[in-house]
């Protein structure tokens, strides 16, 4: 038995919603931080959305790209100083609508840096509309009968398209239960050390409820993601060490 | 190196985080936690730990997103 105490990188009480999921992720890149000895020499690339609240509660040294673009602004501190471990953290309307171009570029460009993409299928700072992660049929504050797919286009997978890259590091993970969790520090810690080794790009993508914004208690959130986003979006290491896994 | 004993353990509450979202209460093993008519400074109703039930699993720590729970060295 050892002790579990609060990491120090984590300076503040967190400013999300009872039962976001940002502040479990949070936790545990702080965890994985100070375990792997980069608390001093990381760098975190922001653009918009909640995830931005992390800047005030989380002790490395930030950037803030414009609306987006954390990927560009996160490869440009990488190339200019190599030895920092640098990580993007960004939801999914962010990265994955407005700032898609910038993040699949990363990819493609296979740039040494670790991409942490939070999905709860929405854009929740802004009020709970439509993303490009949103399942079919799913209620949002801009599909109020449900997303018609044959309209807007099927939800977008990233794993899906970042697979058939070159890339280094390539998991979704979730953290819907305690045992979501502990298997998401393992994805985390095997995507920074991928970038540390220099292993090329690293993604982590996460499942996380928006109780606030699904309009529904944290229980049924969990239920959701159980239920109706894990069969969407399933689980797994997809690329481990720059091979393909069987997952 | 001898190992620690559970009693050498005791679990800890910042209960001025809790947004009493009730997370760590589904995830219990135990069933050591409920949701207690307690208010805290920011008007969350907060959880607390029944010390008869809890193992000191520290479960709640894992799945806590508002840093509430800690399990430190000290009876």
């Amino acid at each position: 038995m050892v002790e579990k105490r609060i990491p120090q990188l984590l300076v503040e009480d967190n400013k999300f919603c009872p039962g976001c999921g940002h502040g479990n992720i949070n936790r545990v890149v702080a965890e994985v931080l100070e375990e792997m000895g980069l608390a001093d020499t990381t760098v975190g690339s922001l653009a918009v959305g909640c995830a931005c609240l992390m800047m005030d509660t989380f002790g490395v040294d930030w950037i803030q790209a414009p609306h987006g673009r954390a990927a560009a602004v996160g490869v440009g501190v990488k190339r200019v100083r190599p030895e920092c471990c640098v990580f993007t953290y960004q939801g999914d309307g962010d990265s994955l609508a407005i700032g898609l171009s910038e993040t699949l570029y990363a990819a493609i460009r296979n740039e040494n840096i670790t991409a942490i993409i939070v999905n709860n299928g929405i854009f929740g700072m802004t009020g709970g509309q439509m993303a490009p992660t949103t399942l079919s049929g799913q209620r949002t504050t801009t599909s109020p009968k449900g997303r018609d797919v044959s309209i807007t286009g099927q939800p977008l997978n990233i794993v899906n398209q970042c697979r058939q890259l070159p890339i280094g590091y390539l998991a979704r993970g979730s953290v819907a239960s305690a045992k979501d969790i502990n298997k998401l520090k393992k994805y985390i810690r095997a995507a920074f050390e991928t970038q540390m080794s220099g292993g090329g790009y690293s993604l982590v993508e996460v499942l996380s409820p928006c109780p606030t914004n699904w309009k529904m208690s944290l229980e049924k959130s969990l239920e959701h993601i159980e239920n109706d986003v894990k069969p969407i979006y399933p689980l797994g290491e997809f690329i481990k060490k720059g091979e393909k896994t069987d997952a | 190196m001898r190992k620690s004993k559970l009693s050498e353990y005791k679990m800890i509450q910042h209960l001025e985080r809790c947004k009493g979202c009730g997370f760590c209460i589904s995830q219990c093993p135990s069933d050591a936690l409920y949701l207690s008519e307690s208010v805290n400074s920011k008007g969350y109703p907060v959880a607390k730990i029944d010390e008869g039930k809890c193992t000191k699993c520290a479960i709640c720590y894992t799945v806590c997103p508002d840093y509430v729970f800690e399990r430190v060295k000290g009876a």
